[in-house]
C-alpha cells in the first residue's frame, strides 16, 4: 500500500513542520577548524540518507563508507537508511532539541531552512569548502575531491540560504514527460522538441474519443488517462514561473493566491472535467498507466525513469499488463518554447555542529568525499540522475556509461540515460523555488490545490470565482500561510515591510507627548530665568 | 500655561492609546474551511431557534445505499452506507483506515477522520454509518474524503473468512474485493533479489530486496492455481510483534501455507494478509 504511507508521511511532515517552531531549539558553539586531523582519535560518525527503491543505492553508500574508512582508519561511519526525505526532517527536527543529530544527512535545502531555527546547527561551508588543507580539493584531503568550482554552479547555488552555503548538492535531477510517442502519433500529431501545453492539452482531449462499444478507440481499453503528473506542486510551481507569475518572493513573502494560479486551475479543471487529466493522488503512479497503453503524457522525475516505457527494468504491473510503444523522453510542456523553464530537485548533504572539532572535521570529510567521482558515477547509473560536478560528468567512465545507451534495458536502459541527458543538456534553464521557513509548507500548498480542483471537477462541483476563493482560503488557512515569511533562512534583520499604520500612530503620539514635555520644561526655565 | 499643556498631553496620550486599542477591533470572519468535521455530523447542533419554538431537532434524512447501490454508484459520488468495523490500521492525526464489511459486502475507509479516542472504541463487529467519496486507486475502490460517520449501537457483525480457493486468479475474485478471505495450499514461490541474484522467501517492503528494514510492510509470492500472485503483511496493520509477521519471516521457499486476509486491491489483487499457517 505505498500510497498510504506516502500520504502518511505527507502528514507526518506537516505535523513536523507546525511542530518545529514549538521546540527549543539548542545552540551549538561555531566551529573552529583544527590545524590538523588527529589520526589517533576514535570517532564515531553517523550519516542518514535515503535509498530510493533501489538496492544498487544502498551498496554504494556501504561501499563509499568502506573505502572512506580505509582512508580514515580512525573514523567509523554508521549509516541509518531511510526510504523518506520527509522521514529524515522529521527525526532531525526532532533531534535537534536533544543535540542528537547525525554528523552528516542526506535533505533538502527546504529542510535544512528549519533545521537552521537552531543555533550553530548546521554547519557553515563557505569558508570551510575554501580551505586550501581541508577544503574541496585541498591538499590534506586523502583522496581525489572536487575542487569548488568544478561544482555545477546552478546546483551549488541551491545549497545556498541567505547567500551563505549550508549544504553541497549530491545528486540532481528535474522532471520529465514521458511520451507514448506511438500513440501521438497514431493521433495524427507529430511530437515537436519541446512540448508546449497547448499541444498536451490537444492531443489528450483528441485521444478521449470512444467507438461504438464504449471503449477509447485510442488504446481499445476501458481506461484511458492522456495525462498524469505524479508531483502537482511541481507542476504548479512550474507553470507560474513560465508564466512568470508570483509564487513567493525570496523573503519568504507568499505570492502564489494570484490571478494566474486562478487561469491555470481553470484550465486544470477543464481537462480534469473531460477525463484528459489527473494526478497521482487520485488515479495512481503515472508510469502504470503509461506502461499499460492508458495513458500518452506521463510526467515524473528523472529519478524515476527506469519505471518508465514498456522495456522498463522496474515494473508494478504485470506483464500481460504491458502494452509496446516507443517512449520519448521530453521536457516538462512549456509556456513558451523558446524559453523553457524546468524545476531543478535532487538531494543536498549537510554536516552538523558538534562540540568535537575533530568529529566535525571527519564529518566534514566524509561530505566531500560522497562527490568524488566513485560515488558520483556509481550513484547517479542507478537512476535517471546527474551527477553533481563537472569532473563527474566529464570523467571517462561517466561519458562511456552515456555511450552506451540503450545496450541492454538495465544499466544502459535508454530511457533512463535520455532522462539523465535531459537535465545535463537543460541545466541553465533549470530554478528552484526561495527557500525560508515555511517554504515546504508553500509547496505543499501548490499542489493541493491542484488536487482539490480536480476532485471537485470530477464530483461535478463548480470551480468558478467562488470556489477559488474559497479554496485560496482554505489552503492558506491549513499550511498557515499567513504565519510565514518576512524572513529567509539563514538571514537576520530581513526588511519586515512598512509599519501597520496603528503603530505609526501609538509611536506618533508618544513621540508627540516627549516634544510637549519638553517644550512645557523650556517654557517653565524660561519664566523662571525671566524672574 | 500648565493647565493648557496638561490637557494636549493628555489628548496626546489618548490619542496615541485609541491607536494602540485598534488592533482589538474584530477582524474579518475568515472563511470556513474544507477540514472535515471530527463529530459525526448527525451529532452536529441544530440551529438555534427561539427558545419558546423550540423542538426537538431532526437529523437531515439520511439514504444509506445497499451494498448494490455502492457497487453501481460512479466513481467520484457521494455515498452513504453502513458497516461494521472488521480491523483498522494507521491511526495518526485525527484519521485512520478501516476494513469494513456488512453481510452483502465490503468497505474500504481510506484515512476516516476520528480522533484516538474513537478510533479505540471502532473495535471489530462495531456498526457504523459512514458519508464520504465512492473513489479508485490503482483499481481498489474505496471511501475517501470521508465528511462523517456515526457509530450505530446495538448491532454487532463479524465476517467469517470467505473462502476463495476455486475463484482466486479470474475476474469473479474483484467481486470480493476488501472483503475477509481464506485461500488454502498457497505455494511460496522464490521472489529473487536483483542485486545479489539471491532467492528468497519474501522482501522488505517494495524496494525489490531483501535488505532487512524496520517498519517495513512484508512482500511474499504464492502460486495459487497455477499462477503467481502477491501477498502483503502490512506493518501498520500486523506489526514485527504479530504471529503473522514472525511467520512470514520464517518461511522459506516452497513452503506450503494457509492464509486469511483482506482483498485489497493494487494493479490486481494484493491482499492484506492477517493469518498465516505453514502446513
Amino acid at each position: 500500500m505505498r500510497r498510504r504511507k506516502l500520504r502518511m508521511l505527507a502528514l507526518l511532515l506537516l505535523a513536523a513542520l507546525l511542530l518545529s517552531g514549538c521546540h527549543g531549539a539548542r545552540e551549538q558553539t561555531a566551529f573552529a577548524l583544527p590545524e590538523t586531523f588527529d589520526d589517533g582519535e576514535q570517532i564515531e560518525l553517523v550519516f542518514w540518507a535515503k535509498n530510493d527503491t533501489n538496492k544498487a543505492q544502498t551498496e554504494i553508500y556501504q561501499k563509499a563508507i568502506r573505502d572512506f574508512e580505509a582512508l580514515y582508519p580512525n573514523v567509523h561511519v554508521s549509516i541509518r537508511l531511510y526510504t523518506d526525505y520527509g522521514k529524515i526532517y522529521n527525526d532531525v527536527i526532532t533531534n535537534i532539541a536533544t543535540d542528537t543529530t547525525p554528523n552528516i544527512c542526506i535533505t533538502y535545502p527546504d529542510h535544512i531552512a528549519t533545521y537552521l531555527s537552531g543555533e550553530n546547527t548546521v554547519l557553515p561551508l563557505e569558508d570551510l569548502s575554501k580551505d586550501p588543507r581541508f577544503g574541496m580539493g585541498g591538499s590534506e584531503l586523502r583522496f581525489d575531491g572536487p575542487r569548488l568550482d568544478e561544482v555545477v554552479p546552478q546546483f551549488l547555488n541551491e545549497c545556498r540560504l541567505g547567500g551563505a552555503l549550508y549544504a553541497l548538492p549530491y545528486m540532481r535531477s528535474t522532471e520529465a514527460c514521458y511520451v507514448n510517442k506511438t500513440f501521438v502519433e497514431k493521433l495524427g500529431y507529430e511530437l515537436p522538441e519541446v512540448l508546449t501545453w497547448d499541444f498536451v492539452w490537444e492531443v489528450s482531449e483528441a485521444a478521449m474519443k470512444k467507438d461504438a462499444s464504449g471503449n477509447f478507440a485510442l488504446n481499445g481499453q476501458k481506461v484511458m488517462i492522456p495525462f498524469i503528473d505524479k508531483s502537482t506542486d511541481n507542476m504548479m510551481i512550474q507553470m507560474l514561473k513560465q508564466k512568470n507569475a508570483g509564487y513567493s518572493t525570496d523573503t519568504g513573502d507568499i505570492l502564489i493566491f494570484n490571478d494566474t494560479t486562478k487561469d491555470i486551475l481553470r484550465t486544470l479543471s477543464v481537462h480534469a472535467a473531460t477525463g484528459a487529466f489527473s494526478t497521482f493522488k487520485i488515479s495512481s503512479y503515472p508510469a502504470n498507466f503509461l506502461n499499460a497503453g492508458q495513458c500518452i503524457f506521463a510526467i515524473d522525475s528523472t529519478a524515476g525513469a527506469t519505471w518508465m516505457g514498456c522495456d522498463a527494468p522496474l515494473l508494478d504491473i504485470s506483464a500481460d499488463q504491458i502494452v509496446r510503444f516507443e517512449t520519448a523522453v521530453l521536457p516538462v510542456p512549456q509556456a513558451d518554447p523558446e524559453h523553457p523553464s524546468m524545476i531543478s530537485q535532487g538531494p543536498s548533504v549537510c554536516v552538523f555542529q558538534k562540540e568535537n572539532p575533530q568529529e566535525v572535521l571527519a564529518a566534514w570529510l566524509f561530505a566531500q568525499y560522497l562527490l568524488t567521482n566513485e560515488v558520483q558515477v556509481a550513484y547517479a547509473e542507478t537512476e535517471g540522475y546527474v551527477p553533481v560536478t563537472r569532473k563527474a560528468q566529464e570523467s571517462g567512465e561517466y561519458q562511456d556509461y552515456l555511450a552506451r545507451r540503450g545496450e541492454d534495458n538495465r544499466e544502459h536502459y535508454a530511457v533512463k540515460i535520455d532522462a539523465s541527458r535531459l537535465l545535463m543538456e537543460n541545466t541553465e534553464y533549470t530554478f528552484v523555488t526561495p527557500v525560508f521557513n515555511g517554504s515546504t509548507s508553500l509547496r505543499d500548498a501548490a499542489g493541493q490545490m491542484i488536487e482539490n480542483v480536480v476532485k471537485s471537477t470530477r464530483r461535478k462541483e463548480k470551480v468558478d470565482d467562488a470556489y477559488l476563493e474559497k479554496l485560496f482560503a482554505d489552503v492558506r488557512a491549513l499550511y498557515r500561510l499567513d504565519q510565514t515569511g518576512g524572513r529567509p533562512a539563514g538571514v537576520s534583520g530581513a526588511d519586515l515591510g512598512p509599519l501597520p499604520t496603528t503603530a505609526v500612530l501609538l509611536l506618533s503620539g508618544i513621540g508627540a507627548a516627549w516634544v510637549l514635555m519638553g517644550l512645557a520644561l523650556l517654557i517653565e526655565r524660561w519664566k523662571k530665568k525671566k524672574r | 500655561m500648565k493647565k493648557v499643556l496638561a490637557l494636549l498631553l493628555a489628548v496626546v496620550m489618548i490619542f496615541a492609546l485609541a491607536a494602540c486599542g485598534q488592533s482589538a477591533a474584530p477582524a474579518p470572519t475568515p472563511a470556513a474551511t474544507e477540514a472535515p468535521s471530527e463529530e459525526p455530523a448527525a451529532e452536529a447542533p441544530a440551529e438555534e431557534a427561539p427558545a419558546e419554538e423550540a423542538e426537538p431537532a431532526e437529523a437531515p434524512e439520511v439514504e444509506v445505499m445497499s451494498y448494490a447501490d455502492y457497487v453501481a454508484a460512479d466513481l467520484d459520488t457521494e455515498v452513504t452506507v453502513e458497516t461494521y468495523v472488521q480491523d483498522k490500521q494507521g491511526w495518526w492525526n485525527d484519521q485512520a483506515t478501516f476494513y469494513t464489511q456488512n453481510e452483502d459486502g465490503a468497505f474500504f475507509l481510506y484515512n476516516m477522520p476520528c480522533s484516538q479516542e474513537e478510533y479505540d472504541a471502532l473495535v471489530p463487529g462495531t456498526k457504523i454509518r459512514v458519508t464520504g467519496y465512492k473513489s479508485e486507486w490503482s483499481g481498489e475502490v474505496e471511501i475517501i474524503d470521508i465528511s462523517s460517520f456515526e457509530v450505530i449501537e446495538g448491532d454487532t457483525f463479524v465476517a467469517g473468512p470467505v473462502t476463495l480457493d476455486s475463484i482466486y486468479g479470474t475476474d469473479q475474485l474483484a467481486d470480493f474485493m476488501n472483503q475477509r478471505f481464506s485461500l488454502s495450499d498457497v505455494t511460496i514461490v522464490a521472489k529473487t533479489d536483483e542485486s545479489t541474484g539471491e532467492e528468497l522467501a519474501f522482501f522488505y517492503d517494495w524496494d525489490n530486496s531483501g535488505a532487512e528494514k524496520q517498519d517495513a510492510d512484508l512482500y511474499f509470492d504464492g502460486s495459487v492455481n497455477g499462477e503467481t500472485f502477491t501477498f502483503v503483511v502490512e506493518y501498520y496493520l500486523r506489526g514485527e510483534d504479530s504471529d503473522v509477521y514472525q511467520t512470514v519471516k520464517n518461511l522459506k521457499v516452497g513452503d506450503v501455507i494457509d492464509l486469511e486476509g483482506f482483498l485489497y486491491w493494487y494493479n490486481g489483487p494484493q491482499p492484506h494478509i492477517t493469518a498465516v499457517t505453514v502446513k
